[in-house]
């Protein structure tokens, strides 16, 4: 009991940068807050996260849909699934979640360093343009059909060359930020948006070499080719999720969850050895996604144990997050933006977990190439990076435009619960189609020849792939709802309605 | 412990570099041997550079997306041997510039498409796939066929593969202008072209012997397409990694 009081005293001293939870529960601001913080450019790329988040799942709803009917591709080159599914994974990753990372981060490195962001606000304002212009240009360039044909690392080398300009600022701004700060510590959140800004640094660098056939043309060649090419492009995918998708998100729910609950982190150490676990071993879980090609078994074995392994730091994070609501759980009936956060970890729990199961070659062997992963994805995508994100964008709003409230509570509550019907919608879906396609490939009749022919285990799919189409809707619905209560909230408009949650012995009285 | 964590956590740039230490292990373990460990790649024979037409076409591959829904990479299971072909080697993709292994089976395998089917089929499936298969739902590709290549940039497309470790020839540069058209012309000098890209598959692919379309490259990629490596004389043994 001890120790566990000295656990959250200590990071009680970090998160003081922003405020203190004095015995009393109540939060204190410091009266040494009076830094200028740089809030031009955190509302750019709020932003630009409610719009990117937007157009990802409006892309994601439509190409869902061209699965379901195929005749929504249109008979055009532009408008072919395969062109616009890289603009789906895109807007996603690196444009909603990209903006999503790139907002709070400057965000809480701002307000944990007690300090303006590094450069001023024309260095800050060339990240935000700057970074947008990338999204602009790969997105335009895969309608017109350039890319490089690496999954999740489709922009060519021009593209990819701008980016790193780009992120090299921003590395400059985060960096230059921390080193001038106030406090003495280094805020767990920033570990790892840290670990998160260099690590993709490193991947994008290198899994985007490649020989330009022209400095006037747009096609390049892969420094690598086959297998190494393979493992290479994998290492920097599966670390796509794992530091971009995971270390970042981490970071934001390691100053959000704790802001909304008014509650220190659960447990310090539990940050250090998550921390440095999760940055370790998310790298080598790459090859399981080439489980029984042509990649030597060595390395796909390596691959799957260090997946295996990865369970643990995973959940780590997730133990730290929920648990800081230790004392504070009935803020979940009355604080929808809390109950958003904390679902987000709890999918973060789900999809840390299938992820592992799926790394085991038996069960791969089965899930791979199916819809399985793709509802996999989803898990992680939809529950755990979008709602983080939005729980964020609920709470950076009406701090960011100097409102004391959201417009709306009950729309939160509103886009809350069609939301994740959406996700639940979707996943199932996937999980059905994915284990039944594997099945239908895998199965033999009586007298030993494959019992299905390729296009019946298509024709089979459709009915999930419309159930997914409309698990899309939802969520795009949610979305729409969301961005209309930040619109009001940066107005200034307060809805008038009901406390949520209201205790039921408060409105029937004991007599 | 926690006492020295701290010097951690109050000096960043100590921090950001053990993160870069400790970020870079994995990928060094794993990638490294990939190039020192000699049966990475089996040693099989007519694993062979792309003809200028094959690698047009692997282009356009690649720029439609097609590795969204088409894997080219056949695991070692009996259904999948059965239902495709000998599963895939490593030495079958050395000269992919960049792999198109893909991750999910929307429509099947094409590691081993190649012969098939005919050339007319590809060409009325990739126009409009519902006429061959009804209950297909691909895209379908009818700008393919209008679309003309032009080939003057096609020699600098190979010296740019030879510059990643494509072992295309002097030879091969220089001709590549005119194998390009030579593959897909019915009266082509088709003798010098197999010469140089053995089993390549040679005549008029779109029905159009007058003009070199996006279909004549497309259909030429996928018709070798598992095609390169003669199996019937290859042991197990022989292609242990």
């Amino acid at each position: 009991m001890q120790k566990k009081a000295n656990d959250r005293a200590e990071i009680d001293v970090t998160a003081s940068a922003v405020s203190t939870v004095a015995d009393n529960g109540e939060v204190q601001v410091r009266p040494s807050d009076a830094v200028a913080y740089n809030e031009d450019v955190i509302r750019l790329f709020t932003i630009a996260t409610a719009f990117w988040g937007v157009v990802a799942f409006l892309m994601g709803t439509f190409i869902a849909f061209q699965l379901a009917y195929p005749v929504l591709n249109f008979g055009l080159e532009y408008t072919t699934f395969g062109r616009l599914r890289p603009v789906h994974t895109s807007a996603a990753i690196f444009a909603f979640g990209g903006n999503a990372l790139l907002a709070t981060s400057l965000y809480v490195v701002q307000r944990t360093c007690r300090a303006t962001l590094f450069g001023g606000p024309a260095l800050a304002s060339f990240l935000f343009w700057g970074y947008q212009l990338f999204i602009v240009l790969a997105a335009s360039g895969y309608v017109l059909g350039v890319t490089q044909g690496r999954e999740y690392a489709e922009p060519e080398w021009y593209v990819d060359l701008w980016l790193t300009i780009v992120w090299v600022v921003y590395l400059v701004i985060f960096l230059g930020t921390v080193l001038k700060r106030k406090e003495p510590h280094i805020y767990v959140a920033n570990w790892f948006y840290l670990a998160f800004i260099i690590t993709v640094a490193m991947l994008h660098i290198v899994n985007n070499l490649a020989v330009p056939v022209s400095f006037a043309g747009y096609k390049s060649y892969s420094l690598f080719s086959g297998v190494q090419d393979a493992l290479t492009q994998w290492w920097y995918g599966h670390n796509a999720v794992g530091f971009f998708l995971t270390a970042g998100f981490l970071g934001m729910m390691y100053y959000f969850v704790p802001k909304q609950a008014e509650r220190p982190v659960y447990s310090y150490r539990l940050s250090i050895i998550h921390f440095w676990a999760l940055i370790f071993l998310y790298i080598w879980a790459g090859p399981h996604h080439l489980h029984y090609t042509a990649l030597p078994d060595w390395a796909q074995t390596l691959g799957m144990t260090f997946s295996v392994m990865l369970w643990m730091p995973s959940w780590g994070g997730m133990i730290n997050g929920l648990m800081t609501l230790a004392g504070a759980w009935d803020k979940l009936r009355t604080d929808p933006v809390l109950r958003m956060l904390v679902v987000s970890v709890a999918f973060y729990g789900m999809s840390t977990f299938e992820g592992p199961l799926m790394s085991i070659r038996q069960v791969n062997a089965l899930s791979h190439y199916t819809d399985w992963t793709v509802g996999h994805v989803h898990s992680g995508a939809l529950g755990w990076v979008a709602f983080v994100s939005f729980g964020a964008l609920y709470f950076l709003v009406p701090r960011l435009w100097g409102r004391k409230q959201l417009y709306s509570l009950k729309l939160v509550e509103v886009h809350f619960w069609i939301a994740t019907l959406g996700i639940v919608l979707y996943i199932t879906a996937m999980w059905v189609s994915g284990i039944m396609q594997g099945l239908m490939w895998r199965s033999y009749d009586d007298l030993g020849f494959l019992q299905y022919a390729f296009i019946e285990t298509v024709e089979a799919m459709h009915p999930f792939y419309v159930i997914r189409a409309f698990g899309g809707v939802l969520f795009l619905a949610g979305a729409l709802v969301m961005v209309y209560n930040l619109w009001r909230t940066a107005k200034g408009d307060v809805r008038v309605e009901e406390r949520l949650g209201t205790p039921v012995a408060a409105a029937t009285p004991a007599e | 412990m926690w006492e020295k964590h701290k010097k951690i956590e109050t000096n960043v740039i100590l921090m950001l570099v053990l993160t870069l230490v400790t970020v870079s292990i994995g990928g060094l373990v794993e990638i490294v041997p990939l190039y020192t460990i000699e049966s990475t790649i089996e040693e099989v024979d007519g694993v062979r550079p792309y003809t200028p037409l094959e690698l047009e076409g692997r282009n356009i591959y690649i720029r439609e997306g097609c590795y969204n829904c088409h894997s080219q990479m056949v695991r070692p299971f009996r259904d999948e041997v059965e239902r495709y072909g000998h599963y895939s080697l490593a030495a079958e993709s050395m000269y992919d510039h960049p792999f198109q292994w893909g991750s999910k089976r929307t429509g099947p395998d094409l590691a081993r498409v190649g012969g098939k089917y005919s050339d007319e089929w590809h060409v009325a499936h990739l126009i409009q796939p519902k006429d061959v298969v009804p209950e297909s739902i691909m895209p379908p590709y009818p700008h393919l066929i209008t679309r003309n290549i032009d080939g003057t940039y096609i020699a600098d497309h190979l010296r740019a593969n030879v510059a990643v470790g494509v072992p295309y020839t002097d030879e091969m540069v220089e001709a590549a202008r005119a194998d390009l058209s030579a593959q897909a012309d019915p009266d082509g000098d088709h003798e010098a072209l197999l010469a140089r890209y053995p089993k390549a598959a040679v005549g008029d692919f779109d029905g159009d012997p007058s003009r070199l379309t996006e279909m004549d490259a497309l259909v030429a990629y996928l018709q070798i397409l598992g095609q390169m490596v003669d199996f019937t004389d290859i042991k197990t043994e022989d292609i242990l990694q």
